[in-house]
């Protein structure tokens, strides 16, 4: 027993370190250009700032086209789409990633560029295609908007700043963030980790069913008593009594909703292994919401409906208001599944960061307090660590139990 | 150093689902001190609970942020 905890405590600092080796790399590059400038090839003065810990975090939790693994860079497919030039597809390693670090690619693709782990594309026509050298060491150009002078990311070659166009906002234009000149379907870090999962998971569901099959009658054992356990926790404390006796029909959701969010959440929390945010991607949870509305509403009877749209039992100007109020509310539940989820995790995620990047915001003084600094924001994070592995099976079960109760109340037969 | 409002805005609504989360988990442990058996159906009435309340506040959050 005791040689078991030793291992464990072993083997969690030494993750710990590992997320700490992790965040060491970017601080120490942004600590040697901490109030230096330099001039890089006859683009100008660069001038690069402080450690900031928001963009440090933002950085980090932000969906990328490459996937680092500590100090290693793995490439992913790019697969690009724009409506002028058509399908570019190659491998985010012809970006040439590695050498400025953090994703900063120092080659240009067909206009093509990566800046910050992230495909951005140069809008200027005479920028050449095919593949060109570039600089891109955190340059900043300004430019003219309807709202006034903005700085932008901006690359350089052959002397000149071109400025690169911002990805797509997430709410589509609507307040006043803007679309991109190209579409991107590449398999990005958090499409990879999503199809890691569904492969995980599948491996592990399909061994346990067959374990299931040849141990008939017998209790289970190994992995199978540990999915067994959770699985008819959320059959008995979710399914059976919000879905009445729907629930054999709507179990198999549920239960993939579950799993899946719960292998996307724990997968992200895997320190040294890139951290991917895939649960703290609007996107992501945004699409896990829609099919969760879609399911409810399919399956609306028509007592829900009429619930919805003229109340029975109900005064007719109570109607009036009632009737938008519930309308509304039709749409405010996916919306609250989408943000809760996406909150939730990308705050973990971030409080992480800023708890590691707090070494590197007072590692710069004297040896004492850097010391003591380092020492509580490890202690700190590792105390998060724990914190967020509970948030992890917490939020998979609230994604969950508040999908039953939706389609509880969809499927409800009358009863006045 | 200098915010804007909408951090304000963002404050809160924090310290309102604070509050909120808060009623519901110590009504939540005074009802499981009170009957100790329904603990199971107590829990999870209290997770869904928590998570409704919750799920105001992010909407604050969000436009607060979006406002921005």
């Amino acid at each position: 027993m005791r040689r078991y905890i030793f291992s464990f405590i072993c083997l969690f600092f030494l993750s710990f370190s590992a997320v700490a080796q992790d965040h060491q790399g970017h601080g120490h590059d942004e600590q040697q250009d901490a109030a230096t400038t330099h001039d890089e090839g006859g683009c100008g003065h660069v001038e690069e700032g402080e450690f900031d810990p928001g963009a440090t975090a933002f950085h980090h939790i932000s969906d990328q086209n490459v996937y680092n693994i500590g100090p290693f860079t793995l490439p992913l497919p790019c697969i690009l789409y724009s409506p002028g030039e058509g399908w570019s597809v190659f491998s985010s390693g012809k970006f040439h990633p590695n050498e400025h670090g953090h994703g900063n690619g120092h080659v240009a693709v067909d206009g093509y560029v990566l800046v910050d782990g992230l495909v951005h594309r140069v809008l200027d026509k005479s920028f050449p295609a095919g593949e060109v050298e570039i600089n891109n060491h955190g340059f900043h150009s300004s430019i003219k908007t309807d709202k006034g002078e903005k700085e932008v990311p901006a690359i350089c070659y052959n002397g000149r700043l071109y400025p690169v166009e911002s990805r797509s906002y997430a709410d589509g234009g609507v307040f006043g963030g803007g679309i991109s000149s190209f579409y991107d379907f590449s398999i990005t870090k958090n499409v990879a980790t999503m199809m890691v999962v569904f492969a995980l998971m599948a491996w592990l569901f399909f061994s346990v069913a067959k374990r299931y099959k040849e141990r008939k009658g017998l209790a289970p054992k190994g992995v199978q008593s540990f999915i067994e356990t959770i699985f008819i926790f959320i059959q008995d404390e979710v399914a059976k009594p919000f879905l009445g006796h729907h629930w054999e029909k709507f179990l198999p959701f549920l239960m993939s909703l579950f799993f899946f969010i719960l292998g996307l959440n724990l997968f992200g929390q895997i320190p040294f292994f890139g951290g991917s945010n895939a649960t703290g991607n609007i996107a992501v949870t945004m699409v896990l919401a829609l099919i969760t509305f879609i399911v409810v509403n399919i399956n609306g009877n028509k007592n829900y409906w009429e619930h919805i749209f003229w109340m029975p039992g109900v005064p007719a100007w109570v109607k009036t208001i009632l009737t938008p109020v519930e309308f509304l509310g039709l749409f405010i539940k996916p919306i609250t599944l989408t943000l809760r989820l996406f909150a939730n995790i990308t705050a973990g995620h971030m409080v992480m960061v800023i708890f590691v990047g707090l070494i590197f915001m007072f590692g710069k003084g004297e040896m004492a307090p850097s010391l003591g600094t380092s020492i509580g924001s490890a202690l700190l994070a590792v105390f998060m660590m724990a914190i967020e592995l509970l948030v992890a099976f917490i939020q998979a079960f609230v994604f969950t139990i508040l999908t039953a109760s939706y389609i509880g109340a969809a499927t409800e037969e009358a009863h006045h | 150093m200098f915010g804007s409002i909408t951090a304000i805005g963002m404050g809160l609504a924090v310290v309102g689902a604070g509050i909120g989360i808060g009623n519901v988990g110590g009504k939540a442990m005074e009802a499981i001190a009170r009957q100790p058996e329904a603990v199971g159906d107590i829990r999870a009435n209290m997770i869904l609970m928590a998570a409704l309340v919750e799920g105001a506040a992010l909407i604050a959050i969000v436009f607060s942020y979006l406002s921005n």
